[in-house]
């Protein structure tokens, strides 16, 4: 519970007060969650704000290419099972707008950083949904690495991170699955459907790896935040978890990763792949992606369009606020 | 454009809501998480859209966060630590013969 009243009393000490940090690092150690109001340093805080925040973003622009698709399902049950998925996507944003709002940010500054360009989302929402298999690879990969990230999480030493994480794992679940059995029924159908199957799999493969982040050796702020646990694994762990899963997944359906690199190494009974292309990743994070443009317009878009709703449920709550003061009066 | 255009109306505004959901007939409600809303029927509607997709509950309650008076969690060991100590509290501190029975 995050009253707003309690979590404005919270600093007491600076950052670099020694014992408070020493403290603060052994309750992680002794694997014991961080709540709102208990000290925490500020690097920590803001680490926590910039992840959790930049997640609910990708939650809620992650509804946009599959939204693509809802009119255009090819039957009443996957239209009903897209509109299910998506509807949950908004709800995950809306659990971890909450949870990085108990540390001292608001919704609606997170919002306006995002539709300013200042805040980021996943790099993989860039990637256009061009068929309808485009979809089925969305749920079993995209869903797939999420929650491979996410399934740590749920243990992250933040409380209410790991709260909101345990719930939406709980819930995304289906998401990989339904995915997979969309993509499963074009992989054993006509020809052209296969084709389609495996050309999806062709555009996601890679952008799916991608999803983890840079590799081990770029990423500076790995080892601080697997000694606060934030992170429990690396990126390429993480990366390597996913490939060892996803790569039978797909040989069972008939389909092969793009990867003429991909072979199983049996001493260690891991799947080895080949090199990531990281200057796409890079240019795609730099706004250079196929649909990063379209994607911050469709958000300004539905932002503005929506605020005669806003406003209108901001009015209303105000009169009936002044009728019942006005009833409370006469009497 | 109004003031209210650009900042989404007013919806920095709204304040927080705590959601308490009942799961099935005879249980407690049970805080389930937060949002924000315009007034309490609102925060109702949007609790049940946000945590009720799955057939989790059979009644909601919402209460703004404000009118939550907390305990400190600098007085966690003053008000709980007392508690610990008396494990005479516990029906299993007892003795009893093994061979009495219905007790």
């Amino acid at each position: 519970m995050y009253t707003q009243g309690l979590n404005q009393a919270v600093e007491e000490g600076g950052p670099e007060d020694a014992e408070l940090l020493a403290r603060f690092q052994a309750k992680i150690d002794r694997e014991e969650k961080i709540e709102p109001n208990d000290w925490m340093p500020e690097a920590y805080r803001q680490t926590l704000i910039r992840q959790i925040s930049q997640h609910a973003h990708s939650e809620i622009v992650g509804m946009l290419p599959e939204g693509n698709w809802l009119t255009r399902a090819p039957s009443l049950r996957r239209k009903a099972i897209l509109l299910a998925k998506v509807q949950d996507e908004g709800g995950h944003g809306l659990y971890l707008y909450a949870a990085a709002e108990t540390l001292g940010i608001s919704r609606a500054e997170m919002v306006e950083r995002l539709l300013e360009g200042r805040a980021r989302y996943s790099s993989i929402f860039n990637y256009p949904t061009i068929t309808w298999a485009d979809i089925g690879a969305v749920g079993w990969l995209v869903d797939g690495a999420a929650i491979m990230n996410q399934i740590p999480l749920c243990r992250c030493s933040y409380g209410p991170y790991a709260r909101a994480m345990i719930r939406i794992c709980k819930e995304e679940s289906f998401h990989q699955r339904q995915g997979y059995e969309a993509i499963s029924r074009l992989a054993e159908g006509t020809a052209a459907q296969k084709r389609m199957a495996q050309d999806a799999l062709d555009r996601w493969w890679w952008p799916s790896l991608m999803m983890f982040g840079p590799s081990d050796a770029e990423s500076p702020h790995t080892a601080r935040s697997m000694r606060w646990k934030i992170k429990r694994f690396t990126n390429d762990e993480l990366r390597q978890k996913f490939v060892d899963a996803t790569v039978p997944q797909a040989r069972l359906i008939g389909l092969e990763p793009p990867d003429p690199e991909l072979r199983y190494d049996e001493e260690s009974g891991h799947w080895r792949f080949g090199e990531i292309d990281w200057s796409e990743f890079n240019e795609v994070l730099a706004g250079n992606g196929p649909c990063n443009r379209e994607r911050m317009a469709a958000r300004r878009k539905a932002h503005a369009e929506g605020a005669w709703v806003r406003e209108a449920a901001t009015a209303h709550a105000r009169k009936q606020r002044r009728r019942t003061a006005m009833a409370a009066a006469a009497e | 454009m109004s003031d209210s255009d650009r900042s989404g109306g007013n919806e920095r505004d709204w304040p927080l809501f705590e959601v308490f959901i009942r799961a099935r007939t005879g249980l407690h409600h049970r805080h389930c998480g937060s949002l924000h809303a315009a007034d309490p029927e609102m925060a109702l509607a949007r609790a049940r859209d946000v945590y009720t997709r799955r057939g989790e509950g059979t009644s909601i309650w919402v209460v703004a966060s404000d009118r939550i008076f907390a305990s400190d969690p600098a007085d966690k060991d003053m008000l709980f630590e007392p508690a610990m100590s008396k494990v005479y509290r516990h029906p299993s501190f007892y003795d009893l013969p093994d061979d009495v029975e219905n007790m």
